[in-house]
């Protein structure tokens, strides 16, 4: 099958401190691949990578939208990034605390808008069509995500669990079709979890988005994805399904001293 | 409230106040007789005012902590009272009206002294809605707001003088340069955050301000251009007054043109994404938001209405140098922005009314201007860090969701 994301050899360093070494990956169509490891073992240092947000030390960045060319991706901002169809939620969230929810979720819809500023001021027919469009079409997202209760409320207000549903649902306003979600669970109780759990699966089934997640909590890993990967110090120390990682002695070794609860 | 305590709390600081106050206030010595005056009874006034001072400070401190906790507490982000009658149509409405006619017959009505005033503070109103765009949207902090100003008023008085065109020509073409200064000088300097890029903005006001005034050849130095010519009415004679009154009603115009265009802009796809970069740039630009491009589009257009402001300024005082551009203009308009309040348009008038009209009117106070400016800011620091109006997000009506409005 297809990989939609393709990374070669990526290696980032920051001074002295190789955060980032030599690492592979890569993600399947349709695929749900889980991104594991110790904290500060370079996850989320990766995602910036990929993302445009850093600029890799060394190697390639490859992206394959399904029904488009393979293209290499090192170099590009990260609004370009967003723009060829990659999305990210973030570790610690950064959402637009002053913005409604339905706002929030209207500004992933940025790039795929096309009405500059002599737009806004005359509010031609084409400007008013596209704002009812893309109004409509965020409620929706919001509805499928489960936040459609709080649209006129201020991001800020929002309960946790409901806003790292929101950032989801911003991410998936860009039309994305790989979703990078860091920590997705983090913060959220049992039951909030099974929720995401759920809606991850369906993200996948329904809107045919390919997903990779950084996440500490192993049974939420485990249930989901198809393929783990695992760092550790910067390094790739493993890869596979899900029984092959939870019996590599690697991975346990790497782990020892946290508690792995699979 | 446990009285005996807060009595002795406020006692303690009026203590404290006098001891502070004592060297300044008490003592005073007479260089020519040699001797020291003891003047106690300042201090008495000292500790009583204190006193009371403090004593209504807590008790508005309290009643702003009662008021949040209350915010917090309830189930729906309640509205306070000055959100509720600004939504409200049946209040806006009739007070729109008013407003219409009074700005309609004010010159009238009043002197001609009156009308120079408020002809004054509506300048002020689109240059704070001008720096609006650029501070309280995409929350760049500019303090060289007053270059574009200069650059604007600078391009009609020049081009006046030396190719003899008329204000109508240069309104647009001051707007113009002001944008094109403003993407110019943007380029470089946007990719700066903070307080870097208040500081860059600061140093260019004075760049232009130096220039102006060391320029000789090219702006006539500090004695400024002079016979600056009032704007024309299809070639119509009009006496001092009369132009002062078309004046008046030339920048009534635009600042309802001003409020119309900020009003679409902020809801628009390129507002939203000011705001956006003001909360967060990182998540912006991940969001796909192109960080340049738009923080470049704030920037130019708030440049835009200074430059149209100082055109404007120009004619109405029909003369210029560059001691009406100097950094206090740009400290002056960023505090209408900050006091009235960052990203509310309503704010941003009470701002300008507040700032420009009561020093005029309060004429007696006039060597205390700056100290009563620095009370105000400091006041809404603690009270209403937001501004006097804060900002109102639009809502959205969807079938079956229920009706609740944004509010900070
Ligand atoms: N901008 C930076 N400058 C310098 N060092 C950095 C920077 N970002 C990350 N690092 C370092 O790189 C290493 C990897 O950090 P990273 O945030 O990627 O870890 P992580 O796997 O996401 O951990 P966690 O599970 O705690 O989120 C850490 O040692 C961190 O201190
Ligand atoms: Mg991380």
């Amino acid at each position: 099958m297809e990989s939609v994301l393709d990374i070669k050899q990526l290696t980032m360093d920051f001074g002295g401190l190789r955060a980032l070494d030599h690492i592979d990956l890569d993600v399947k169509a349709g695929e749900i691949a889980a991104l594991i490891g110790p904290n500060g073992a370079g996850k989320t240092t990766f995602f910036n990578c990929v993302t445009g947000i850093y600029k890799p030390t060394e190697g390639d960045m490859f992206i394959c939208p399904p029904g488009k060319k393979r293209e290499r991706i090192n170099g590009l901002k990260p609004n370009q990034v967003t723009e060829k169809g990659m999305a990210r939620t973030f570790q610690n969230i950064r959402l637009f605390q002053n913005m409604t929810v339905l706002e929030n979720v209207m500004m992933g819809r940025h790039c795929r808008m096309r009405a500059g500023i002599p737009g806004a001021i005359l509010r031609n027919r084409a400007t008013r069509e596209e704002e009812q469009r893309v109004v409509e079409e965020s409620y929706a997202i919001l509805k499928k995500i489960g936040l459609a209760e709080f649209v006129n409320e201020f991001a800020k207000n929002l309960p946790y669990g409901a806003q790292r549903r929101l950032e989801i649902a911003r991410a998936m306003a860009t039309e994305p079709f790989l979703l990078l979600l860091d920590e997705p669970a983090a913060g959220m109780n049992n039951q909030e979890t099974k929720e995401l759990d759920e809606l991850i699966l369906r993200i996948r089934s329904e809107e045919k988005i390919s997903i990779l997640l950084i996440e500490h909590d192993m049974k939420l890993v485990m249930s989901l994805s198809d393929r783990i990967f695992v760092m550790d110090y910067g390094r790739k120390i493993a890869q596979g399904t899900p029984e092959e990682i939870k019996n590599n002695p690697a991975v346990i070794k790497a782990y020892l001293g946290e508690d792995i609860d699979a | 409230m446990n009285t005996i305590k807060e009595l002795k709390k406020s006692f303690l600081i009026a203590l404290w106040f006098m001891f502070l106050t004592f060297p300044i206030m008490v003592i005073k010595v007479n260089t020519v007789e040699q001797t020291i005056d003891w003047r106690w009874n300042r201090l008495a006034m000292v500790g009583i005012f204190s006193f009371f001072a403090s004593w209504i400070w807590r008790y508005l401190l309290q009643r702003k902590e009662m008021g949040q906790k209350r915010a917090e507490e309830s189930e729906t982000p309640t509205l306070t009272f000055q959100q509720r009658v600004l939504q409200n149509p049946k209040f806006t409405r009739p007070a729109l009206v008013v407003i219409c006619i009074f700005a309609a017959i004010f010159p009238f009505y009043f002197s001609m002294y009156q009308v120079n005033i408020m002809t004054t503070a509506l300048i002020y109103v689109i240059l704070g809605l001008g720096l609006n765009i650029v501070v309280g949207l995409a929350g760049l902090l500019d303090l060289g707001y007053v270059a574009f100003y200069a650059v604007g008023a600078y391009s009609y008085a020049l081009l006046n003088v030396h190719f003899g065109m008329g204000f109508w020509a240069c309104l647009p073409i001051g707007a113009g340069l002001a944008m094109l200064f403003g993407i110019v000088l943007g380029f470089p300097v946007l990719r700066l955050r903070g307080d870097y890029l208040a500081i860059v903005t600061l140093g260019f006001g004075e760049i232009i301000r130096l220039i102006l005034e060391n320029w000789n050849e090219f702006s006539f130095g500090p004695s400024g251009i002079a016979n600056i010519p009032r704007p024309g009415f299809f070639g119509i004679k009009m006496s001092i007054h009369q132009s002062l009154i078309y004046i008046y009603f030339i920048m009534v115009a635009m600042v309802i043109f001003t409020i119309f265009v900020v009003r679409r802009l902020q809801d628009s796809r390129i507002g939203r994404a000011w705001i956006a970069l003001r909360e967060d740039e990182v998540a912006c630009q991940a969001t796909g938001i192109d960080k340049t491009k738009t923080k470049l589009s704030a920037f130019a257009l708030g440049a835009t209405w200074a430059g149209m402001g100082g055109v404007v300024f120009a004619a109405k005082t029909t003369f210029i140098n560059p001691a009406s551009f100097t950094i206090w203009e740009s400290i002056m308009i960023l505090c209408i922005v900050v006091l009235g309040g960052m990203g509310s348009i309503v704010g941003v008038i009470f701002g300008a009314g507040i700032l420009i009209l009561l020093p005029e009117y309060l004429r007696a106070f006039s060597e205390y201007r700056m100290l009563m400016f620095a009370a105000a800011l400091v006041l809404m620091m603690v009270f209403r860090p937001h501004g006097i109006i804060s900002a109102v997000r639009r809502t959205y009506q969807f079938e079956g969701s229920p009706e609740k409005k944004a509010s900070s």
